[in-house]
């Protein structure tokens, strides 16, 4: 019994706390990074934002999610109840399951796997699931509408972010996420990333990690002035919230996605002695949080797009420019012998 | 060891039982959701086994875009089942009969199965052990030097596929009003907005 206890009770005991962890820190920051968004967004259009609940509004997130925890939910009469249930709970399961491979620091992960690449990439390949059963479930025409566009367009952007993942782990030569982003490592700061060397990938994958996620201005699946809400046009109460923190953890998912693929992780941004005293992690949330900038001000100056045009860039001009940065990856990493 | 028993009973039982209600589920989404289940519990028995790589392969794959499209397509279906099974005795003993027939061939097969002699060389073609190399390193030494003609002619296979597939569903719409992008970013302030002096009582 007690080697039951050393070899499984003992281990399981700190993967759990590790993963409590993780998934507080997580809902704290995707709160703030809710209100960062809206914050943004109405700075952007000169408006004040959310400035009511707590000093400067900033404690808008959590009267949001009491709001949403104790209003009645709602299932229509003719809805397959089970899926329709089901849809939002594996949407917030599937975005945070995601972020046990993420290293916030050198071995501050929670589960170091040699496949974390793969498993990022199918974690929120999957995140289309709930997405599309809530869709059909809700037996609606708009969310329909969503749920099909929804469908297409994460199939199609998934196949370019396969690609440029595919450019990077032949740069880094492994597919475990710590081990590529001491691979940034080189002695040149920020110049060593690899947002320099990929820099086509770079904003590739920065456009299509946008319309992976549904955000603005690929947000086609839930276009309110075509689809009312789209997906969660029926949704109400615990189920639409789950939706919405789905869909945010999926985003800082990616803004940390972009974060260790190409801009260094836990790095600090220059080689010099005093930065290297600061904490990882602080790195890490740094420049999750300028991503997720970036992505904010997309949001708020770039009108969204027409569904075909969507396809169309989607197919005809990045799923090519694409495969061309691998064949250009890896004939470079052949030709000068530089493949690790 | 005994948790990695346990988990191998939970995903093969799982497996089985999604496998099982794929062909007795009413709904043809539910089908698709308990193929997409069966899917997953496989991948699982691949990490059991050490296969990592195929298992994540496994999910991107089969359940991030197979299985999406399987979804895709039985989600546009309108099928009235009652209709559908209003016929169902009387088919049933052709249809018997035809799975009968089938069993009796598998059987047949299954057993004068052998191995022939040079596959068990082949079988023990030196993998490396997982300690030493990953497995995307271990699947890429024996796919791109032994089983290289083998992956070739799948890809082949695949892109005749795909060729076919566009052939079949690309269809001129004469009439369909299409966006020339190239035309579209080329047009400037002049040759979009034309001004004009409208008389009073006369228009255009």
């Amino acid at each position: 019994m007690a080697e039951l206890w050393t070899t499984y009770g003992f281990p399981l005991f700190i993967i759990v706390g590790q993963s409590l962890g993780v998934l507080v820190g997580l809902l704290l920051f995707t709160a703030y990074i809710l209100y960062a968004d809206r914050k943004i967004f109405a700075a952007v259009q000169m408006r004040r934002g959310p400035n009511v609940v707590g000093p400067w509004g900033l404690l808008q997130s959590f009267a949001d999610l009491t709001k949403f925890l104790f209003k009645e939910a709602i299932i229509p009469s003719s809805a397959n109840k089970g899926i329709y249930l089901l849809a939002p709970v594996i949407t917030a399961t599937l975005a945070l399951s995601a972020w046990a491979v993420i290293p916030f620091d050198d071995g501050w992960v929670v589960a170091d796997i040699n496949v974390g690449l793969l498993y990022v990439l199918a974690f929120s390949s999957l995140g289309v699931y709930g997405i599309i059963m809530g869709g059909w479930a809700s037996n609606s025409k708009y969310p329909f509408m969503g749920a099909l566009r929804s469908a297409a367009q994460m199939v199609s952007y998934e196949v370019s972010l396969g690609f440029i993942v595919v450019c990077v782990l032949m740069t880094a030569g492994s597919m475990n996420l710590s081990d590529i982003v001491r691979a940034q490592d080189t002695g040149a700061g920020m110049f060593g990333w690899y947002w320099l060397i990929h820099f086509p990938a770079f904003v590739i994958f920065f456009i299509s990690a946008i319309a992976e996620t549904n955000r603005p201005p690929f947000d086609l699946p839930e276009a309110e002035s075509e689809l009312v809400a789209g997906y969660a046009t029926e949704y109400s109460s615990t189920p639409f919230l789950l939706f919405f923190l789905g869909e945010f953890v999926a985003i800082n998912l990616m803004a940390a996605m972009v974060t260790i693929l190409f801009l260094g992780g836990w790095l600090p941004p220059f080689d010099w002695g005093p930065l290297h005293a600061v904490p990882g992690i602080i790195w890490f949330v740094l420049k999750v949080c300028f991503v997720f900038f970036l992505f904010a001000m997309v949001r708020a100056y770039v009108p969204r797009y027409r569904y075909d045009q969507l396809m169309r860039l989607g197919w005809k001009v990045f799923l090519p420019l694409s495969l061309g940065w691998v064949v250009v990856t890896a004939g470079v990493l052949v030709a000068f012998d530089l493949a690790p | 060891m005994i948790v990695a028993t346990i988990a191998f009973y939970i995903f093969a039982g799982v497996a089985i039982a999604a496998g099982f209600m794929v062909i007795a589920a009413r709904n043809p989404v539910h089908s698709v959701l308990f193929l997409i289940l069966a899917f997953f519990n496989a991948a699982g028995l691949f990490v059991l086994m050490g296969a990592e790589f195929l298992a994540m392969i496994l999910i991107i794959v089969y359940v991030g875009a197979v299985a999406v499209l399987f979804l895709f397509v039985v989600m546009m279906l309108d099928i009235d089942f009652a209709e559908l099974r209003e016929g169902f005795l009387q088919y049933m003993p052709i249809g018997a009969l035809i799975g009968l027939i089938v069993l009796l061939e598998l059987l047949l097969v299954a057993g004068t199965w052998t191995l022939a002699p040079e596959v068990a060389s082949l079988a023990a073609s030196p993998i490396p052990p997982m300690a030493d190399v990953t497995n995307a390193e271990a699947i890429g030494q024996v796919m791109y030097t032994q089983y290289v003609y083998f992956f070739q002619a799948a890809g082949m296979v695949l892109l005749v596929a795909m060729i076919g597939a566009i052939v079949l569903t690309l269809r001129k719409k004469p009439d369909a009003q299409r966006q020339s992008i190239p035309d579209q970013v080329a047009r400037t302030a002049e040759t979009a907005v034309e001004l004009k002096k409208v008389e009073p009582g006369q228009g255009l």
